[in-house]
């Protein structure tokens, strides 16, 4: 993974100096609350219902078990023993306390992190596929681009003040597991007909209070050119993005109202003046990032037999590793999601104890790598496949072997208004209490990938868009209710999920997702999944049950 | 109102004068754009020194052709959160190749100064009883920058690979930076 070098360590340490004098200067009253709000959200600082919330940037998804450590380290010394892993790979601190993050954030320096534009109307942390390196299917790794677009984000003076919220995404396979296409910008890397490896630029995607699928505007872009495509594409954002509304301050509105047509020419003609200019990229820069994202030193191991007969032994490890192991890249060597999805759980939680235990198994069954994927899950990326059984008999220990990935009891769900002060609603204790209803995981397995997400409010931090369920918090005369979209999907075939009809009270929502499972069902034909079955009998049926009694 | 440059607090010898307002005679008078439209020959014909001063939706490609015309262009920030003048400064920098005083007026704020900077800013109008001298050390900002920018300042990739400003070597890309105007930042 990325190392620091002597540049972005100065960086990281001015930065926490620089805030350590903003805050001290709040704290003394030379800034008033209104004067501070804009710079402790130029750092992931929050004022949230209960308390401050430090959100922390995980580039890409991508920690070292020193990092997780330090995480496990801040949340017992600094918050109450946990934390949360978002669905943009970071994780956040929920009961912070003002005068504690200059401190925190200079022992996040120690160990190469920070929380730089993890908030603000900026260019927020670069996301990528959780699998990066090691999918199967990978042409190449995304996140050496993920970390050439962090450096050129970070303190961009451009676009510090952007009208709304930036947010990139890469994927370097086919499958898109890191959602390009509901973000401000998606890059999707694919080979021309030359064979040479570009990205295909998708821009104006998003979630939010208007759903977008993002419309692609340059179908290869040669690596050399990233950034100055990038800086033309921000720059005539920053110009023309509507700031008079926050709702219509996304670039999806701008791409929407000149249409995607005029935008890609604006877009062009920006760059021709600044293509082939400075910000192109060095061959010798890529290489040296892509070294640090080199193979670890594998073993020449083929797949392995002990593996295959454990499989057909123990039913309930090979249960869990159906769902929970995929693939990986190199023979021998396999892929391990590990739930942060407990039956009853809260989606994304873990606590400094379970952080602490996962950086050492990433060290003994690994190289010592985690990934935070956008499902708030983590990964270890690096595991041999003679080791799995034994790895499986420690995750069950630690809560951490949920047999549940991809199916219903992985939900995605916002923190809500069990914390959030944009919420309507409140998003855990639905997905608990679905997650508790589907707690059999015979049964889960029997319905197949499923993907629920739930949002506690318009802002769609959930992803309910773009799930095969979607379920988003409304507020009805002071009363939570939950509307809940079909058909939505995030990956390389993303949709938007339909309305199924007016909205749900608290109480019938667990209810009204087991009649949608019982409907699919009832109608799937074979094997389908419920995407495909939706896809084929659209919602009537659903709706038909869901409404019948009513 | 203060007016700073990097190199300590100076005076201030323009005058805004506001579109309701009758131009004086005399002195050196910073107009808007909507007067210089309305009065474009007659400003230009005038012995004084001439500024302009753009709004944050008043694209600098308004006035490209008569850039060169001005001492003084004010950018405005209605509010910091409006970033539209970081973008106008570079443009006018590096596009239409304006040397002359760039301002930043408005709503300027000590812990933006060291972005206005980067963009082309050469003084910024500060508000009434802050320590200067204090905000004056925030233009430095971060010591090491990740982007170049139009401060001419060398990014941590060109140093890196010992390439100046450039993040590709000039020799061979035949362009470039003898183009883009290195500024007396101060």
């Amino acid at each position: 993974m990325y190392r620091y070098d002597d540049y972005d360590h100065t960086l990281v340490d001015e930065r926490v100096e620089q805030f350590r004098d903003q805050v001290r200067r709040r704290v003394a009253g030379e800034l008033s609350d209104d004067e501070f709000k804009p710079l402790r959200l130029m750092n992931g600082l929050y004022l949230q219902l209960h308390a401050y919330m430090l959100r922390i940037a995980v580039p890409y998804g991508t920690l070292s078990s020193e990092q997780l450590r330090k995480l496990a380290h801040i949340a017992r010394r600094y918050d109450k023993g946990y934390g949360h892993f978002t669905t943009r790979q970071n994780l956040q601190f929920n009961w912070i306390r003002l005068e504690d993050t200059p401190d925190i954030l200079a022992e996040l320096a120690t160990v190469e992190m920070h929380a730089i534009q993890t908030s603000g109307n900026c260019i927020r942390n670069v996301t990528a596929d959780h699998f990066a390196g090691v999918a199967a299917d990978e042409i190449e790794d995304p996140r050496i681009y993920c970390e050439i677009i962090r450096q050129w984000s970070t303190f961009h003076p451009e676009f510090s003040f952007l009208p709304r919220k930036f947010k990139i995404a890469v994927t370097g396979a086919p499958h898109d597991r890191a959602a390009v296409k509901v973000h401000d910008i998606g890059l999707r890397m694919h080979r021309n007909e030359a064979g040479e490896i570009g990205f295909e630029v998708l821009v104006g995607g998003g979630q939010g209070r208007t759903p977008v699928i993002a419309k692609s505007i340059r179908p290869f872009l040669p690596k050399r050119h990233l950034l100055s495509y990038l800086e033309a594409i921000l720059r005539i954002y920053n110009q023309l993005g509507r700031r008079d509304n926050l709702y219509k301050a996304r670039i999806k509105i701008l791409v929407d109202s000149v249409g995607a047509d005029r935008f890609t020419q604006l877009v062009e003609e920006e760059w021709q003046e600044i293509r082939d200019g400075y910000l192109d990229l060095p061959a010798a820069e890529i290489e040296r990032i892509r070294a640090h994202f080199s193979p670890p030193p594998y073993e020449a191991l083929a797949d392995s037999a002990d593996y295959a007969a454990q499989l057909r032994r123990d039913f309930l490890f090979a249960r869990w590793a159906r769902t929970n192991v995929v693939r990986h890249k190199r023979p021998g060597y396999a892929v391990v999601t590990l739930s942060l999805k407990p039956t009853g759980g809260v989606p994304g939680d873990a606590t400094d104890a379970q952080m602490d235990a996962v950086a050492d198994l990433a060290d003994r069954y690994g190289f010592g790598e985690v990934r935070v994927s956008h499902e708030q899950n983590l990964v270890l990326p690096d595991v041999e496949q003679g080791d799995l059984y034994e790895l499986w008999r420690k995750l069950e220990e630690l809560g951490l072997a949920t047999a549940n990935i991809g199916l219903a009891g992985d939900i995605i769900a916002c923190p809500g208004l069990d914390y959030c002060a944009l919420a309507n609603a409140r998003s855990i204790p639905v997905a608990q209490q679905i997650s508790k209803h589907f707690g059999d995981l015979t049964k889960l397995l029997d319905i197949g990938e499923l993907k629920i997400k739930i949002s506690g409010c318009i802002n769609a931090c959930g992803h309910h868009h773009v799930g095969h369920i979607g379920i988003l918090g409304v507020d009805k005369h002071g009363s939570e209710f939950y509307q809940i979209t079909l058909g939505g999907s995030a990956d390389e075939n993303a949709s938007l999920g339909d309305i199924v009809g007016p909205s749900f009270g608290a109480d019938r929502v667990v209810d009204a997702v087991e009649t949608i499972i019982d409907t699919y069902l009832h109608v799937r034909q074979d094997n389908e999944r419920f995407l495909d079955t939706y896809r084929r009998v659209g919602l009537k049926p659903f709706k038909e049950k869901l409404y019948a009694a009513h | 109102m203060p007016l700073i440059r990097a190199t300590g607090v100076v005076d201030d010898p323009w005058r805004f004068v506001k579109d309701e307002e009758p131009l004086p005679d005399t002195g050196a008078v910073i107009v808007t754009l909507v007067r210089f439209q309305a009065n474009r020959d007659q400003l230009l014909a005038r012995a004084t020194p001439l500024g302009l001063r753009l709004k944050s939706d008043q694209a600098p490609s308004l006035i490209a052709g008569d850039n060169e015309r001005f001492d003084i262009i004010a950018l405005e920030f209605p509010k910091f959160t409006d970033g539209r003048a970081y973008s106008a400064a570079r443009l006018l920098r590096e596009r239409f190749g304006y040397r002359g005083e760039l301002r930043a007026v408005g709503n300027v704020l000590r812990d933006q100064l060291a972005f206005m900077r980067r963009c082309g800013f050469d003084s910024y109008e500060i508000r009434d009883g802050v320590d200067a001298a204090a905000w004056i050390t925030a233009l430095g900002g971060i010591s090491v920058v990740y982007q170049p920018a139009t401060d001419g300042r060398a990014s941590a990739l060109a140093l890196r690979h010992g390439i100046g400003r450039n993040h590709r070597d000039a020799e061979t890309t035949g362009k470039v930076d003898d183009s883009t105007p290195r500024l007396p930042i101060g």
